[in-house]
């Protein structure tokens, strides 16, 4: 039998084999059949959830609190040392330099992040701006998003902080942050259905000891994770409340 | 709880005794001094059914100056400041008891007797259906709901006194 994982449709498309590479890892280490199935949206991969088509998962957090919360699965990692935090970003020479100073009618590109939409609009709110104010604009990456503010075709850009390190140079010059979010509290986390009974406790304890050999050093280098680390029930609880209490 | 001493308070401060809805009583010390709330900063914090602090994050340390140690075990009302009427807080704990989310501004006393003003969600955690405690999580607010919302307290709290 082979179990179904997938990742969250949040990383850039230059990732895409060190993930690959990571299932290679994964199956060695652990003895199991996985097969990786990459959905290229949020809304593909929800219903292949609906559907009980996943077994393990790396999820963001707004989906991370979905899957424990309404199917049950159980947290078995996170990666260490890399928090979620959202950023709003402007081209430089956006005429504006704090949320506050930001008007109703702005154009906002988001990309289909539901984690970082939610932290998004919550640091929009002291200039009173909400989804019945703003122009929503829908693109399918953190790049497109970039580019829609590059271009003038949107004001500001709702992102994942830790996606801003991949840009280049010359690009973080044309840009300019607004507000970014510190929060310190929300992370993705690797998740196993129920499926997996007594294997989760198998792929749990490969993970956590991952970083100690040469291999699996070197494919945690290429997803830009420095270990995984155990979380805690009440950690995992403490988040999925933050996130139930932001929606 | 224990009373605010004044060594741990900067500037220049009133006194007054709170009352609070289980009949305890607390002197707190109270200044002028507005810490403003800092953009994309969350607290978070969780606490039994009783308002007993469970879990306060870091930015709950930094924005209250009490220690995670002093603070964990405190009911939540450690952080209540004299200008905010009884009325709201009975009103959060009616709705959050219900099961549904309160949602407003609030006025919070700093342990060096300054305050902040948030914008609060304060929802009931549930385990098999039933509540077993409640998540609060408050951000940088409107500064215009704010004071109109402080304006409202103003009235309230007279109403209060006078009655």
């Amino acid at each position: 039998m082979s179990f179904q994982f997938t990742v969250s449709p949040d990383f850039p498309p230059t990732r895409l084999p060190s993930w690959y590479l990571f299932n290679t890892w994964l199956q060695k280490s652990t003895g199991l059949s996985i097969h990786l199935e990459m959905f290229p949206d949020f809304e593909s991969q929800r219903e292949a959830i609906a559907k009980d088509k996943i077994d393990l998962i790396y999820a963001n957090p707004y989906d991370a609190a979905m899957l424990v919360r309404e199917k049950g699965f159980i947290p078995l990692a996170r990666p260490k040392d890399r928090l979620d935090e959202a950023v709003i970003l402007a081209s430089a020479d956006f005429p504006y330099e704090e949320v506050e100073e930001l008007k109703s009618g702005m154009r906002v590109a988001v990309a289909n992040d539901p984690a970082i939409n939610l932290l998004g609009m919550m640091m929009l709110e002291p200039a009173e701006l909400h989804s019945g104010n703003i122009e929503v604009i829908k693109v399918d990456s953190y790049q497109a998003a970039i580019r829609k503010v590059l271009q003038g075709e949107a004001d500001i850009a709702f992102l994942l902080k830790n996606s801003m390190m991949r840009l280049s140079k010359l690009v973080q010059s044309q840009l300019k942050t607004i507000v970014e979010s510190q929060i310190g509290d929300l992370y993705h986390t690797f998740l196993a259905s129920t499926t997996l009974g007594e294997h989760a406790e198998t792929i749990k304890k490969a993970l956590l000891d991952m970083h100690n050999s040469p291999k699996g050093r070197e494919v945690l280098e290429g997803l830009e994770i420095p270990a995984w680390e155990e979380i805690t029930p009440e950690e995992t609880d403490f988040m999925i409340n933050l996130i139930e209490a932001l929606k | 709880m224990e009373d605010m001493k004044p060594e741990h308070i900067v500037g220049e401060y009133k006194e007054y005794t709170l009352t609070y809805y289980d009949g305890t009583t607390r002197k707190v010390l109270v200044t002028d001094i507005e810490t403003p709330y800092p953009d994309g900063k969350l607290i978070v914090s969780t606490t039994d059914l009783n308002g007993i602090i469970t879990h306060a994050n870091q930015a709950f340390v930094d924005m209250s100056g009490y220690t995670r140690e002093e603070l964990i075990g405190q009911p939540h009302y450690i952080l209540r400041h004299p200008d905010m009427p009884k009325a709201a807080f009975r009103e959060m704990w009616e709705t959050i008891k219900s099961g549904k989310t309160w949602r407003g501004y609030i006025k919070n006393l700093r342990k060096d007797g300054g305050y902040y003003l948030v914008y609060a969600t304060v929802m009931p955690n549930f385990k098999n259906g039933k509540i077993v405690g409640y998540t609060s999580v408050r951000r940088k607010p409107s500064r215009r709901k704010m004071e109109e919302a402080l304006r409202r307290y103003a009235r309230m709290k007279a109403e209060e006194e006078n009655s």
